[in-house]
């Protein structure tokens, strides 16, 4: 079997005595969309954030494509293909949709102590922005303040964003929170789409959506693993049903 | 429609406002008020330092109590490097002989330097904290090259050191305060212009995340300690020029040129006029050393009003002077 | 190793004052979140109410005694009036205003009081010298201060551990949301809590008055030493305030005292002592930076 594209291997953290995950262990294999579902501090996005280099581990290790990633400064996983969402949506809220978008490619276009030509006019941040803009459908908003879009499209932007890192490995958490009916049938097309070009690892509450989107997933309680397998895997083990799913039934 | 006309409102009170600077040492003959020249260097030089911190403040979204640092630290340079060229003594003897000198040629890039290069040592320390604890590092280090000064009885120690005249340039003399001042508003209007430039390029638009939410610039990638850094370098430098152009106006530099107070009087210009503008700040220079020529012809204790304003100032007007003038929604680019 | 011991008492009392100043401040900074640059004008406010006092009636402890309501009474009404408003402003907005408000009280006092200092005695029951150690005279006064802020220290720890007050104090500087989910009246909560920070300011001013000059502006040269205290020791910190106080008030005296003989060992006299004054003067901020350098966060930081 191949490498996984990501793997954790025992991993823990706790906040005082608060244990948000505990021996966790996770492959996410490349190419597909493993979904990470749980209770309400089941230690999702916790997890998440240890993932991307917000929060560090206390123990345990995180390797990305082989890489040891655990202890490495939140800016330098980014180019090893890694992006992310975040729950609250974070966009720069006083730069425009496409000074937002902007940040995100060039990013990735090497670094930027480039000090005279306007970034805004830059032909080589161009030829991308346009694309990215058009890939979540904020062409029309190109040049409205962030902080002014809808709950809905500042989603779309964040998702935007980390699309335009190119990533390999791409982390959503709960990309569907607080999007209407018709903003959660959009985002799972996009995020189908997506699934040709890199990984995803998928932090939701809408089970429908995740049911028809994830190709695996992993139940979290109380910050350990319950179970992993296939959508109906997960649907038939009774462990499952009781800890989790019991609770909606 | 309405763009256009808050476009026009800005370039208006640019070129309005540049005018006025361009023609005032004639406006000033004509008033028969030369002594408004010598004002009106002030507030350049004023200005710059204030626009200065305002790439850091108003951009980068730092609030740094301690600029006044490299002003000083720009004066200092051309003082010390004038009184050895004038006592024709040794600036450095050992491993080299390395003279003073009077030439603003070589003094006002030296101050540059060494504003800049002290910028990079308290910039390094006090970025690896943020808010508060910012806000008291760098006007602690401020304090402490106050204190420096002030010890440093080699130079002047508490009553600092007096010029024996302003610095040469080639083909102008600055003694003369009509040069001199045209001298400070080129300065300014090349600091402007590529200050406007840098804020607008890849470099200036990572400044700007990092001022919105520095964890997410790091999430995209962004080593923004780097670009940080060398953001308030460059604002330390041009402050560092500033504080070259103040010394040269009084020919005179103290200790109280870094006094915190200082720091806090060109913060307040900064805001006065609106942050992140750039040119607010030239505004909010202006404004701040008018209004503190005019007060005090009517009261020695003008700051008793002063005060109180400066907080309505934040309870009711923070967008500054120049956003009064040119509307809020229009301020930036 | 006399002029040593003296040296600590001085290094002590200089310590207990800037512990005086920071512990209210810590909290302001840890609780509200927000800075106070006019900190020092209640040192000020104290100084100016106990020397006028104590001139009028010719004692001390009635100076005292009315300085402390007074600066408690100012502190809370700048907090009721100006303060409350800059709770979810910028820290920039915050440090304009605050300075605002230094600029206002400078002037004010130099309106009501004139731009010459004020000289208060040190009262007669307290202006002899002790041997604590034999063979060491040293002031009475100044023993004096050191007591009192020994005391404040052991009452603020006994206030913080022991009552309620100071345990939800304590849970404000922790955590803000939490305590606001735990029923405590917030908005009541900050001002007792500035007018105790002004109340010590002002308890530190009437002390240093009959050692300091009384002037307008004596507050600001305090106010920065009390913030080397408060980074050193963590925002939010009483702990921590007094841990840095000490150690603040210790290198700066110590290093005044006797880096110019050590640095004689190595330099000629002349130079020594130029170079000497130079490094004492920066002693206290060169700390800051080492203890920045090994822990951004402080000593003791109230936030883990």
């Amino acid at each position: 079997m191949a490498e996984p594209l990501l793997r954790i291997k025992s991993l823990c953290k706790s906040f005082g005595a608060v244990r948000a995950c505990h021996d966790l262990s996770l492959d996410v294999h490349a190419g597909e969309i493993h979904a990470l579902i749980g209770p309400n501090g089941a230690g999702k996005t916790t997890l998440l954030n240890q993932i991307a280099g917000d929060l560090s581990s206390d123990s345990g290790r995180i390797f990305l494509t082989g890489q040891e990633i655990t202890h490495l400064p939140l800016y330098r996983r980014a180019p090893l293909g890694l992006a992310r969402s975040y729950q609250i949506t974070s966009v720069f809220a006083n730069l425009s949709v496409e000074e937002n978008m902007l940040l995100a490619i060039q990013a990735h276009h090497g670094h930027s102590f480039r000090f005279w030509g306007r970034g805004l006019k830059d032909p080589q941040l161009l030829a991308e922005l346009g694309p990215a803009l058009e890939a979540v459908g904020l062409s029309e908003r190109a040049e409205t303040i962030a902080g002014n879009l809808s709950h809905g499209e500042k989603k779309q932007l964040e998702v935007g964003m980390a699309l335009a890192c190119k990533p390999q490995l791409l982390l959503l958490d709960e990309p569907m929170a607080g999007m209407g009916p018709g903003g959660s049938i959009e985002l799972s097309k996009l995020i189908r789409k997506l699934k040709k070009e890199m990984t995803i690892l998928l932090v939701e509450h809408d089970m429908e959506a995740i049911f028809s989107l994830a190709d695996r997933i992993t139940v979290l309680v109380y910050g350990e693993v319950v179970a992993t397998g296939s959508v109906d895997e997960i649907r038939s083990n009774p462990a499952v049903r009781q800890a989790y799913l019991g609770e909606e039934n | 429609m309405h763009m256009l006309s808050q476009f026009n409102r800005k370039t208006i009170c640019i070129i309005s406002s540049a005018l006025l600077l361009a023609l005032l040492p004639m406006l000033a003959t004509l008033a028969g008020e030369p002594y408004l020249v010598s004002l009106f260097s002030r507030i350049l030089i004023y200005a710059l330092a204030a626009a200065s911190l305002d790439l850091i403040l108003g951009y980068g979204g730092l609030v740094s109590l301690g600029h006044a640092a490299f002003f000083g630290i720009g004066a200092y340079t051309v003082g010390i490097l004038a009184h050895h060229d004038f006592e024709e003594t040794a600036l450095i003897s050992w491993p080299l002989f390395i003279p003073g000198s009077d030439s603003g040629l070589v003094a006002w890039p030296v101050a540059i330097l060494v504003s800049a290069l002290l910028a990079a040592i308290i910039g390094a320390l006090s970025l690896r904290t943020r808010g508060m604890h910012f806000i008291m590092i760098t006007l602690a280090f401020a304090q402490m090259l106050f204190f420096f000064f002030v010890s440093l009885e080699g130079y002047g120690g508490d009553d600092g050191l007096t010029l024996f005249s302003r610095n040469t340039l080639p083909g102008l003399d600055l003694g003369d305060d009509v040069q001199f001042y045209y001298v400070c508003l080129a300065l300014l209007g090349a600091f402007l212009f590529l200050a406007g430039r840098l804020v607008e390029s890849r470099f200036g638009m990572v400044i700007r995340g990092c001022r919105e939410s520095e964890k997410r610039m790091q999430s995209l990638g962004f080593p923004t300690f780097r670009y940080k850094l060398l953001c308030f370098v460059i604002a330390g430098g041009a402050a560092g020029l500033a504080g070259a152009l103040i010394a040269n106006q009084v020919e005179y530099v103290s200790p109280g040129l870094m006094h915190w107070t200082r720091s806090a009087i060109i913060l307040v210009m900064v805001l006065l006029g609106g942050s992140g503008t750039l040119y607010g700040p030239v505004l909010g220079a202006a404004a701040f050393l008018l209004l503190e020529e005019v007060l005090s012809i009517y009261t020695e204790h003008w700051m008793v009003y002063f005060g109180p304003v400066m907080i309505l100032v934040v309870l009711f007007a923070r967008h500054g002077l120049f956003g009064i003038l040119v509307g809020k929604e229009n301020r930036h680019g | 190793m006399l002029l040593f011991i003296e040296q600590i008492l001085n290094g002590l009392q200089l310590g207990v004052t800037l512990f005086l100043m920071s512990a209210g401040l810590t909290l302001v900074f840890g609780i509200m979140q927000v800075i106070n640059l006019a900190h020092g004008s209640f040192y000020m406010i104290g100084a100016y109410v106990a020397a006028t006092v104590t001139a009028l009636s010719g004692s001390f402890l009635l100076g005292l005694a009315v300085a402390l309501p007074a600066t408690a009474v100012i502190g809370m009404l700048v907090e009721a009036i100006v303060l409350r408003r800059l709770y979810k402003k910028e820290h920039v907005d915050q440090v304009l205003a605050t300075f605002g408000l230094i600029m206002f009280f400078n002037e004010l006092t130099r309106i009501i009081w004139g731009r010459q200092p004020l000289f208060m005695d040190v009262p007669s029951w307290l202006s002899g010298s002790v041997e604590l150690i034999p063979g060491i005279p040293y002031p009475s006064y100044r023993i004096a201060v050191i007591g009192v802020g020994l005391l404040v220290a052991l009452f603020l720890y006994l206030m913080f551990t022991r009552t309620r007050i100071g345990m939800q104090i304590r849970a404000g500087a922790s955590n803000r949301e939490m305590a606001g989910a735990l029923g405590i009246n917030i908005r009541l909560l900050y001002t007792l809590v500035f007018g105790l920070g002004t109340l010590l300011a002002g308890l530190a001013g009437v002390m240093a008055g009959p050692i300091l000059a009384v002037e307008a502006g004596m507050g600001e040269s305090i106010l920065i030493l009390t913030f080397v205290v408060i980074v050193i020791g963590g925002i939010g910190s009483v702990r921590g305030a007094f841990i840095g106080a000490l150690l603040v008030g210790m290198v700066d005296t110590l290093g005044r005292a006797f880096l110019p003989a050590l640095f004689r060992m190595f330099l000629s006299s002349a130079h020594a002592d130029g170079v000497a004054a130079s490094v004492a003067s920066m002693s206290i901020y060169i700390l800051m930076a080492i203890i920045l350098i090994w822990r951004p966060q402080g000593l003791l930081p109230a936030h883990s």
